[in-house]
């Protein structure tokens, strides 16, 4: 699905990550850890297309991201739900209608999406909320809408970035559920986050990977987890 | 030539979802629309004369290229004789059609613009002219003057084209700086509208970057702008036609008194000439949002 070979990434003149290989099986679930500032956000840009790495080759779904085309690399992140820590929201919006904003930029019929896109809202417990403005949301609710427009598009894979980084612990169990649930479904996950205690308690539902950068290179993360 | 409409048509009804995704921009949809009347209105003006002078130096051209005077002086005893011997010699010249001299009242209504209605004519020493209109092919003036001066001495032979020829030329020029407003007017609407576009682009990169995000391809995100912007030139350049009209029709209409500036305006089937002027600036605008808006996609992830 997504698989990174090697790559290398340089930022404001140095390292930032290096000899980073990776592969996300179709059905995986990957916690990506580490210390603030160490790179975990720049892996998962590099893993949908929205970084370029300086070294090294990312392939998303078997294309090399050098290789894609703009529309290309549009067409793949159709197939990858990001859900970001600042959430990433058009304020101009209802929650509903951010939610069926990757249906509106693929052209699909809102209309006959409408059960789909109820259910969704549902799912995550934001029925109530469809109307709201993302400016009138809790930290809890943002993050809950993100997931759902990450899903909508039933992608393959969904990558969150600090998910759980706004919120208090029970939403973040909530969040969570929501995640390792999409992971049954048969979806690949991957979470970066510097929560030890959310993966802790996600290993005892979801059989995860959890993965460390440390000194700019990728590790399998040990006992201490 | 249908695929090219449906295309047109398809833009213009467009896609009522897309159209949601960017939002409202108070101040540059307002600046796009006032430019654009006011460049309309100023084409509409650039365009009449354009037009105008085009009539005049037609009318200046083909009336005066025809005609030519003969302007006799001489002492009283001999002015008929020799307005006689000129019209002689006129009868037999080849390339002349019509040559008849003016009568004393003919040059009196041509002094009275200046010397007012009660000029007395007849007592003044004023030379007789004869009125010389030519053939299609037109008569030798050289050979012309050498018979005059041996006939009619007094006579000289004025073909216009001393005068005639600036004046055209003038109205050439002025004709030529019409079409060159017009088109300062056009390159100037696009730059306003690249501008209004470039910062509406600026004000609404997290958008684009979120629509990024969800799998918008750049021609999605293009179009929301560029339907935009073409609207808002269309509809402005159309106010500004159509204020610019109604001041072209309410111009006092042309007197010979007036000369050329009573005739600026449109004159029969010239009306329609106006209405391409919103098209041409929506065209403008979107040719101006398309190339800003591929070029903020570019520098974008």
């Amino acid at each position: 699905m997504i698989e990174l070979e090697n790559v290398a990434y340089n930022y404001g003149g140095g390292e930032l990550l290096s000899e980073i290989s990776l592969k996300l099986q179709p059905g995986s679930f990957h916690f990506l850890t580490g210390p603030s500032g160490a790179g975990k956000t720049t892996l998962l840009k590099l893993c949908y297309g929205a970084l370029l790495p300086t070294s090294g080759q990312v392939r998303l779904f078997t294309s090399d991201v050098r290789d894609m085309e703009r529309d290309d690399i549009a067409l793949a992140r159709r197939r990858i739900g990001v859900v970001h820590q600042d959430c990433q929201f058009l304020d101009h919006l209802n929650v509903s209608d951010n939610i069926a904003l990757p249906l509106m930029v693929a052209g699909r019929d809102l209309l006959a999406e409408g059960a789909n896109l109820k259910e969704l809202t549902s799912w995550v417990g934001l029925t109530a909320r469809a109307g709201a403005l993302p400016p009138e949301l809790s930290g809890g609710e943002r993050q809950r809408a993100a997931l759902a427009r990450a899903v909508i598009m039933s992608p393959d894979v969904v990558l969150a970035d600090e998910p759980t980084g706004n919120i208090d612990w029970d939403m973040s169990q909530r969040l969570l559920r929501l995640l390792i649930e999409l992971n049954r479904m048969g979806k690949t996950i991957m979470v970066a986050t510097h929560d030890l205690a959310l993966i802790r308690a996600a290993k005892t539902h979801v059989q995860a990977r959890v993965l460390r950068i440390s000194n700019r290179r990728l590790q399998l993360a040990g006992a201490d987890l | 030539m249908k695929a090219v409409l449906s295309q047109v048509s398809e833009f213009l009804v467009g896609d009522t979802q897309a159209d949601r995704v960017v939002p409202p921009t108070g101040f540059t949809a307002t600046l796009t629309l006032f430019s654009a009347a006011a460049m309309a209105f100023l084409a509409v003006f650039a365009l009449a004369l354009s037009l105008a002078t085009g009539r005049l130096a037609e009318q200046w051209g083909s009336e005066l290229a025809r005609s030519s005077t003969i302007r006799i002086s001489a002492p009283d005893g001999q002015l008929a004789a020799q307005t006689e011997a000129a019209l002689k010699v006129l009868e037999t010249t080849k390339g002349v059609d019509t040559a008849r001299a003016l009568s004393s009242e003919e040059q009196q209504a041509l002094l009275e613009p200046w010397f007012g209605p009660d000029l007395p004519v007849d007592t003044l020493p004023i030379p007789q002219l004869i009125e010389v209109i030519e053939t299609e092919e037109g008569y030798d003036a050289e050979g012309l003057r050498l018979r005059l001066a041996a006939e009619a001495p007094g006579a000289v032979l004025d073909d216009h084209t001393r005068w005639r020829r600036p004046l055209v030329k003038a109205a050439s020029r002025l004709r030529m700086l019409g079409w060159a407003s017009i088109l300062l007017i056009g390159a100037a609407t696009a730059a306003m509208i690249t501008l209004a576009a470039n910062a509406a682009l600026a004000a609404n990169t997290q958008v684009i970057s979120v629509l990024r995000l969800v799998g918008a391809r750049d021609s999605y995100i293009a179009q929301a702008f560029e339907r935009r912007f073409t609207l808002r030139a269309l509809t402005g350049a159309g106010i500004g036609m159509v204020l610019g009209m109604v001041a072209i029709a309410l111009l006092p209409s042309a007197q010979p008194e007036g000369g050329f500036l009573t005739g600026l305006g449109f004159q029969g089937w010239h009306w329609i000439w106006p209405l391409t002027i919103p098209i041409l600036a929506g065209l403008v605008a979107f040719g101006a949002t398309r190339a800003a808006a591929r070029k903020t996609l570019r520098d974008m992830p």
